[in-house]
């Protein structure tokens, strides 16, 4: 008999002051604040004081349309901001106060994420207009790499391996594509394309080792890849001695909307999920499970856990089961997931 | 707007009655849950983007392809294009959604959809119509807000 252990998701903070719709939250990476954005055109930096969290900067006059995404640096002393606007800004904190002191051009329309690598030498863009734009950052500058077109439709979602220069994307189009740098002659492109789900991918995100990804989509599934090395003892063929991704797992029946967001934490391998129908889930890889064939349970769902859509999801980087979330409802949450 | 009318003649159809106020929708201690003739009466007056005339008359909406699920807060919408290569109904489907998103609590999930098989790019624009984050920008979008409000509003 499986017996699978339920855990609870308390909830510890509401954070209020966005106007309208909060599109994404996103963690320092020391886990000791959180940045947030939304259709009001601002970012939100908060932090605790004493035992609560206390809004501490409201970042303005950076964008003149929503901004859709937030992202720290991985030395948390820049915030990459993606707006509809088709812009996305460089907010650096070398002085006390956050300024805004770069604005990257050069998409045609609404920029849709933002992601660092981890280095912090690399930043990747995405955008409606179907492109991935790659920029080099050297001395605070940010220079244009590369520009990929290689989706067929909007761009919805752009996150780096957590360990090397990979860079994946989720797209309208329904795929997510893998992308890296040719060292010969310096090009970007495409290694690969993850084909399954049947409509918009919303967001991605990799485990801990970077050697499978976690996708979710429009068609109310999340889905689990598995990267396949040259000469992987499965014996799965690799053509053009490049690594392959396979399905390995497909969790559907749990969604009842379209899900926006997904995030595998990098601590507990626990998975969190952000849905249309307002409910946050956590998903677990079983003890047993086969690594070419693996199982995962849902072991939480927060029913209402917002009053409307919930737009994003990040587990804290640094502690254990604190997660924040997102939501058209206005509000950022703080969460506690334990077992 | 296109200079020519791509539906030169459309047919007309009938516009229904009001609706009739029962005393059971003027008791106060009733709660009155949303219906689809409610639903109905938020739409039926929007604007055609070619024709003076409104979503009623050219039969796009009708009550009867109107879901509401109060308990699930969920309402679907169908409309149907007067022609099946109608390049304004995805204008059309964003005027009634807006029309809904401002009327309703912010509670409903929304779904406006063509109804099956009367549009040759049917999925296409569905699709576009479920995608949140393009409707929020297209609803950025000064100009294409205009053109919207002058279908919604109501003569």
């Amino acid at each position: 008999m499986l017996i699978i252990t339920m855990g609870t998701l308390e909830l510890k903070q509401i954070l209020t002051g966005h106007k309208g719709r909060v599109w994404n939250v996103c963690w320092h990476p020391k886990g000791t604040s959180i940045a947030s954005c939304g259709e009001d055109k601002t970012i939100r930096i908060w932090a605790p004081e004493g035992s609560k969290w206390a809004m501490k900067t409201i970042l303005t006059e950076g964008h003149t349309r929503t901004v859709r995404e937030v992202a720290w640096s991985p030395c948390g002393s820049h915030i990459a901001s993606a707006s509809f606007d088709a812009t996305t800004a460089i907010w650096d904190k070398s002085s006390s106060e956050f300024e805004c002191n770069a604005t990257l051009e050069g998409h045609e329309n609404e920029v849709k994420s933002v992601s660092w690598s981890k280095s912090g030498q690399l930043l990747a863009t995405c955008s409606r207009d179907k492109s991935v734009w790659v920029w080099e950052v050297t001395d605070g500058e940010y220079e244009c790499a590369a520009v990929i077109n290689a989706h067929t439709q909007d761009v919805k979602k752009v996150r780096w391996h957590p360990q090397e220069d990979i860079l994946a994307s989720a797209s309208y189009d329904d795929t997510v594509k893998i992308f890296k740098e040719d060292l010969a002659d310096s090009d970007w492109s495409c290694i690969a394309t993850l084909s399954s789900h049947t409509s918009t991918v919303w967001s991605l995100s990799f485990n801990s080792t970077g050697d499978r990804l976690a996708t979710c989509s429009d068609d109310q599934t999340v889905k689990i890849w598995q990267e396949y090395k040259p000469g992987n003892n499965a014996g799965v063929p690799t053509p053009n001695n490049e690594s392959v991704w396979k399905c390995v797992c497909t969790l559907s029946g749990y969604h009842t909307r379209t899900i926006y967001d997904i995030d595998w934490c990098k601590i507990t391998g626990l998975i969190a999920t952000a849905c249309g129908d307002d409910i946050i889930r956590i998903f677990r890889e079983e003890d047993d499970s086969d690594p070419n064939q693996p199982s995962f349970n849902m072991v939480c769902a927060a029913d209402d856990a917002h009053t409307q859509d919930v737009n994003s999801v990040q587990w804290n980087p640094a502690v254990p089961g604190q997660l924040a979330s997102a939501s058209d409802d206005g509000q950022v949450k703080i969460w506690f997931y334990s077992e | 707007m296109a200079d020519t009318l791509e539906n030169i003649n459309p047919k007309l159809y009938k516009k229904i009655d009001d609706r009739q106020v029962t005393a059971d929708d003027e008791n106060e201690d009733i709660v009155d849950e949303f219906d689809s003739r409610e639903i109905f009466d938020l739409i039926r007056n929007i604007n055609d983007p070619e024709h003076p005339l409104t979503l009623e008359e050219l039969n796009i909406v009708e009550q009867s392809l109107i879901e509401v699920d109060n308990e699930k807060n969920k309402i679907n919408v169908q409309f149907t294009p007067t022609i099946p290569h109608c390049s304004m109904v995805t204008l059309i489907g964003l005027s009634i959604c807006t029309q809904l998103l401002r009327a309703l609590p912010a509670r409903f999930k929304i779904n406006v959809q063509i109804k099956p098989g009367t549009h040759s790019s049917e999925s296409a624009v569905n699709k576009q119509l479920a995608d949140k984050e393009r409707i929020a920008a297209a609803l950025e979008n000064g100009y294409l807000v205009e053109v919207i409000n002058q279908c919604v509003f109501i003569k």
